[in-house]
């Protein structure tokens, strides 16, 4: 028996009797569609944390001050102000390996230009901080070493910054006032994108660090640095050589813990595509139940409809099909089942995942591997599930079939 | 000539739990091509039994049978299903058509399981020869529950027909017919038979019987008698009277 007539048969049997069909195939749908879904929202909330990771800059080593505890409740690396100008200069000249460093002192504070007010991030850094970060100067240039020592009053401005309050203006050469003090801004930096918590990376405004503490937030010790080692294969010599520096300097006796924390760009991003990972994980697996149990729902449709058309395959049994006819006719059905199913819920799942990101802003990447095994395993469970109901009627005695009430 | 169909001492034998039920005992005879016979007997004469192991549809438990040739108790469940397709047309009691598809497409039937290498236009072709044969080509595209019994009937002896068998087996074929169309289906056969085709036919109505042309009548699992029916009543004369005999009770006030 050819395959397109077999295909043509399923079809019009599957067709008798639409909506349970339909019915059948919801299971599947409701699977696929979710492991579409999950996946591309797993997919896109990874590719947003690697751009992040890699926004950081290159072999980039991350220095935290350590925690305050208050009433028992941490407050995070970086809360209590450990590291100080002493440690930031000692890293820098002594230990080998370090290409770039710079400390970084946030603050928000109101900006104001000509008639224009806002209120963002003001980050003092160091001169490297830029080419740590891999920043790139859309006009005008960094600010200098000298600008660092003497505290001088000039800002490097971000994209969505510069927007706000100069519109398609230049800014570079523009006076800016930063809590009523005036800085000369004298680059602007190329735009940077969404932040791997959804906040505007160039919504910011660096300055000295110097400057920062001495008339901005008045604060004498510093929360991070931002290291840059030379090579990826340098990364674990100088992380280690900062961590016995640090050591060494705050005195902390052997066996103690450390007071600060030095985090590599992979840990970082290790940490946080772990949980995303384990999202992925746990509702892929709640998805691979929904296919389990849309499996099983065509299992039992495909055995009621084996009782249903007893009497039919014995009339076809005894014109002449073979046992594989029969198993070939069933099996064909129920994988076209799934299949059908399968498709329903690729076209949901890419409309779903369409849906999230637009309401949402969630970021979605469809992966055309997901897609093709999605496919795939709706067409496995096809035949898995199809397998014994096509081969109950594929056995049948002939005569007790023409018989069969 | 080598026979058409051969049993020697053929038995069936079903086991039911402990019980053994013999539904044949020993039965030898022959049908050669272009015999038309009726096998008849009460219910549980084991006429049925005989007619599925005739038909291929199940094997002697003893004794041999060959149809054309062929030792059918060498055969395994495909092969005897690639028998049935090649040389056996079935013809059943309750029709046993496929409902909600079309009368060309349950002709088509047997056609889709052979290995002719036939195309497409081919099977519909000769599907439809068939249909015109029973004179129902112009019902190709009815679903059988849009046509009577007795031309449902029709479409499933063209069915019986598409794959051009060397044996046509019917089961109790007018059973679910009035007298009418039964006489109709009879001639139908009638004529087949007289175009070259072999008939088997199970039947328990003696009337119908003296349609064929011989007889062979099972009790208890034997043969009972069988013998040639000497003069077969013709289908044509025994419409023309039943015809004249509803006109005349139809004067009759």
């Amino acid at each position: 028996m050819m395959i397109l007539a077999i295909l043509r048969l399923s079809l019009r049997a599957l067709r008798r009797n639409t909506l349970r069909t339909l019915l059948t195939m919801l299971g599947i749908i409701i699977g696929v569609a979710a492991v579409i879904a999950m996946v591309s929202i797993g997919n896109g909330a990874k590719a947003q944390v690697e751009s992040q990771i890699a926004a950081l800059g290159q072999n980039v080593i991350m220095v935290l001050s350590g925690n305050v505890s208050r009433g028992g409740f941490s407050m995070g690396f970086g809360s209590a102000g450990t590291l100080t100008q002493g440690d930031f200069d000692a890293i820098r000249k002594e230990v080998p390996g370090v290409v770039g460093a710079s400390p970084e002192v946030r603050s928000g504070a109101q900006i104001a230009a000509g008639a224009a007010n806002i209120n963002t991030q003001v980050m003092g850094v160091g001169e490297d901080y830029v080419s740590v970060r891999s920043w790139i100067l859309a006009s005008g240039a960094n600010f200098t070493d000298q600008d660092v020592r003497s505290a001088n009053k000039v800002a490097l401005i971000g994209k969505t910054t510069a927007t706000t309050l100069f519109g398609d203006a230049d800014p570079v050469g523009q006076v800016i006032r930063i809590r009523s003090a005036p800085f000369t801004v004298v680059g602007a930096l190329a735009p940077k994108g969404m932040a791997m918590m959804g906040n505007d990376q160039d919504d910011v405004i660096l300055v000295p660090y110097t400057s920062a503490m001495k008339r901005l937030s008045g604060a004498t010790s510093f929360r991070s640095f931002v290291i840059q080692a030379e090579s990826p294969e340098a990364m674990p010599t100088v992380q280690a050589e900062i961590t016995d520096l640090l050591r060494q300097r705050h005195r902390i006796l052997e066996g103690r813990d450390d007071d600060f924390l030095v985090r590599t760009q992979q840990e970082i991003s290790e940490a946080a595509t772990a949980t995303s990972r384990i999202m992925t994980v746990l509702l892929g697996s709640i998805a691979g139940v929904s296919l389990l149990v849309g499996g099983i729902g065509i299992m039992n449709i495909m055995l009621v409809s084996v009782t249903e058309r007893t009497r039919e395959i014995g009339v076809r049994l005894a014109v002449g099909a073979r046992s594989y006819d029969i198993l070939f006719q069933f099996l064909t059905e129920a994988v076209t089942l799934s299949i059908v199913g399968g498709l329903i819920g690729i076209g949901l799942g890419l409309g779903t995942s369409k849906l999230v990101t637009l309401k949402f802003g969630w970021a979605t990447l469809v992966s055309s591997t997901s897609i093709m095994l999605a496919f795939i395993f709706s067409a496995a469970i096809g035949i898995f599930f199809g397998f014994y109901p096509a081969r109950k009627a594929a056995h049948l005695d002939p005569i007790e079939a023409l018989r069969y009430e | 000539m080598e026979p058409l169909i051969k049993l020697e001492n053929f038995a069936k034998t079903y086991q039911t739990g402990e019980v053994e039920v013999h539904a044949v005992r020993g039965v030898s005879f022959t049908i050669h091509a272009g015999e038309f016979v009726a096998i008849m007997g009460a219910s549980g004469s084991g006429k049925s039994t005989m007619m599925n192991t005739i038909g291929c549809l199940d094997r002697p438990t003893g004794g041999k049978y060959w149809l054309d040739g062929v030792d059918i108790g060498e055969l395994d469940r495909n092969e005897l299903a690639a028998l049935r397709n090649e040389k056996i047309g079935f013809v059943f009691q309750g029709f046993n058509l496929l409902s909600r598809t079309s009368a060309l497409e349950n002709v088509e039937l047997p056609l889709l399981y052979s290995r002719n290498g036939m195309s497409r236009e081919e099977q519909e072709e000769r599907a439809l020869e068939c249909l015109s044969l029973v004179g129902l080509a112009q019902r190709a595209d009815h679903h059988p529950n849009q046509l009577s019994g007795g031309q449902q009937q029709r479409v499933a002896i063209a069915r019986a027909l598409v794959n051009k068998p060397k044996l046509l087996l019917a089961d109790e074929p007018t059973g679910n017919l009035d007298t009418q169309t039964s006489i109709e289906i009879m001639g139908v056969f009638q004529e087949l038979n007289r175009q070259g085709i072999t008939i088997v036919m199970v039947t328990h109505e003696l009337d119908i019987a003296h349609y064929t042309k011989r007889m062979i009548i099972m009790r208890d699992g034997r043969v009972q008698r069988d013998e040639l029916i000497p003069t077969p009543l013709s289908s044509q004369e025994e419409l023309a009277k039943l015809q004249a005999e509803q006109t005349a009770v139809q004067l009759v006030p």
